[in-house]
């Protein structure tokens, strides 16, 4: 469960969010949809702990942000732009080390079953940083979901992905959401979004602009809500 | 393989307050290992605070022209310096690894006080200033011609060192956030650091002149407190520093 209320995130005089109201329930997959600039990776930043808020309430699975900030962090998995990888560790060795950060109890048997997920358990004794983009996109999403969290966050997971890592990605964000974790996930790819969420919000100018379910979305689609959203 | 089963078999999140204190202790230990493998595998730290070592005490070697009496006088001031300088480019570099990839936001994401981070970050600094003493101490012996092998030097090398790699990593990951950086470093550390550099220097200098404890107790003193006190600065605000 995700609960956000008035969220006013400042950076100086610059306000980028504005009295952002947010509410994701468990086992919901939110798509946050919106322009350039518009405070989404800010968002999902706040939401992480990574950046605390201005003004405003934020509660992730009944913790409190920044207070209770460790406890909200054990339930959480982050992609971000950025794989947040050692490129000095080889695969095997970066799960290793973020398991233990994280303290997994059956490492072994856990970091195996994730680098098959993502596939690249031939390349588990590789340096991350022979990796290409995608490869090392791969292990990130396999970081992400190693701790089995409550909810993932995804800032546009699907940057430098090839089909079949973004069809990788596409099956291990239905298996998370299938077990009732909660997803929120940036993108600028419609067709994805549309084709794996639950819910789109529309966040641009600091505040969520729109919202919509799947199912209420008309015939004509996710497009015509985001641009209508935008207008 | 079935990705479900495999997600089953972690079991259910231990609440917050459930998470063993040892945790902590496994998390540092899990940052050290990870920064010292790391540097191993890539030796940029340690062989950039090494070579930039040896080029200072060759240059003060041909710089000063010294006769056997002021070699000794002149020997923890030109030790310090060094170690300064050096330890400097390490601290730098052992932050900016971790910003570079966005891998402190990895760090700061893990469900762990913050103090473990910089925990780890001093012992992990810390091995590296001592790697590069160990290293440079026999090779001033050898340039100098002095002896350096004085566990009371040893002792205030040790001292000064885990000051000033207190106050460094905390600084660096202050300045890590900077684009200048490289430049702000050592322009916020230095003038911290003045007083453990006189009492290291002046400590120092009063083992390798033989002088007695008692007259060397107070720097040794000034040196404890020095770390006891900016150690715990550093625990205090090290969450505040590392956040947006």
């Amino acid at each position: 469960m995700i609960e956000v209320h008035r969220l006013v995130k400042r950076f100086g005089p610059k306000v980028i969010l504005r009295g952002v109201e947010f509410r994701v329930v468990p086992g919901e997959f939110v798509a946050l949809l919106g322009p350039n600039g518009a405070g989404k990776t800010t968002f999902l930043r706040i939401l992480s702990s990574l950046a605390r808020p201005t003004l405003g309430d934020v509660r992730i699975s009944g913790y409190a942000l920044p207070g209770q900030a460790s406890a909200v962090r054990q339930r959480l998995g982050v992609v971000s732009h950025q794989p947040l990888l050692y490129g000095d560790l080889t695969a095997e060795e970066n799960l290793r080390f973020y398991g233990r950060m994280y303290a997994i109890t059956d490492l072994d048997q856990r970091v195996h079953a994730i680098l098959d997920l993502v596939g690249l358990a031939n390349r588990r004794r590789d340096l991350v940083r022979t990796f290409s983009r995608g490869m090392a996109q791969r292990l990130s999403i396999g970081r992400s979901v190693l701790h089995d969290p409550e909810v993932l966050l995804l800032d546009e997971p699907y940057t430098g992905l090839d089909q079949d890592a973004c069809d990788m990605l596409d099956g291990v964000l239905r298996q998370v959401t299938s077990r009732g974790r909660t997803v929120v996930m940036t993108s600028h790819d419609l067709v994805r979004a549309a084709n794996l969420a639950s819910r789109f919000d529309v966040l641009s100018r600091g505040v969520i602009l729109a919202s919509v379910a799947r199912q209420a979305l008309h015939q004509d689609g996710l497009l015509t809500f985001y641009r209508e959203a935008l207008q | 393989m079935n990705v479900r089963s495999q997600v089953e078999k972690i079991p259910a999140h231990p609440a917050a307050s459930s998470i063993p204190f040892r945790h902590y202790f496994q998390a540092i230990g899990a940052v050290v290992w990870k920064d010292l493998v790391a540097e191993m595998r890539s030796r940029e730290l340690l062989s950039g605070m090494l070579v930039f070592s040896l080029l200072v005490i060759l240059i003060f070697n041909f710089a000063l022209e010294l006769d056997a009496a002021t070699r000794v006088s002149v020997t923890a001031g030109v030790l310090w310096v060094t170690f300064t300088f050096a330890g400097t480019l390490g601290l730098n570099r052992s932050m900016a690894v971790e910003k570079d990839n966005g891998c402190l936001d990895g760090l700061l994401l893990a469900p762990v006080d913050r103090s473990v981070i910089y925990f780890a970050k001093v012992i992990a600094n810390l091995v590296f200033i001592l790697l590069v003493a160990a290293i440079v101490l026999p090779l001033y012996s050898i340039l100098y011609n002095v002896n350096l092998f004085n566990l009371g030097l040893i002792w205030v090398i040790f001292l000064g060192a885990v000051g000033y790699v207190s106050v460094g990593t905390l600084l660096a990951s202050m300045a890590v956030q900077a684009r200048t950086r490289d430049i702000l470093l050592p322009i916020l550390l230095f003038p911290i650091v003045i007083p453990l550099l006189v009492a290291a220097v002046k400590a120092s200098s009063g083992f390798l002149q033989g002088l007695e404890l008692a007259a060397i107790q107070p720097w040794l003193t000034l040196l404890v407190v020095y770390d006891v006190i900016f150690t715990a600065v550093a625990f205090m605000v090290f969450d505040y520093v590392v956040e947006e």
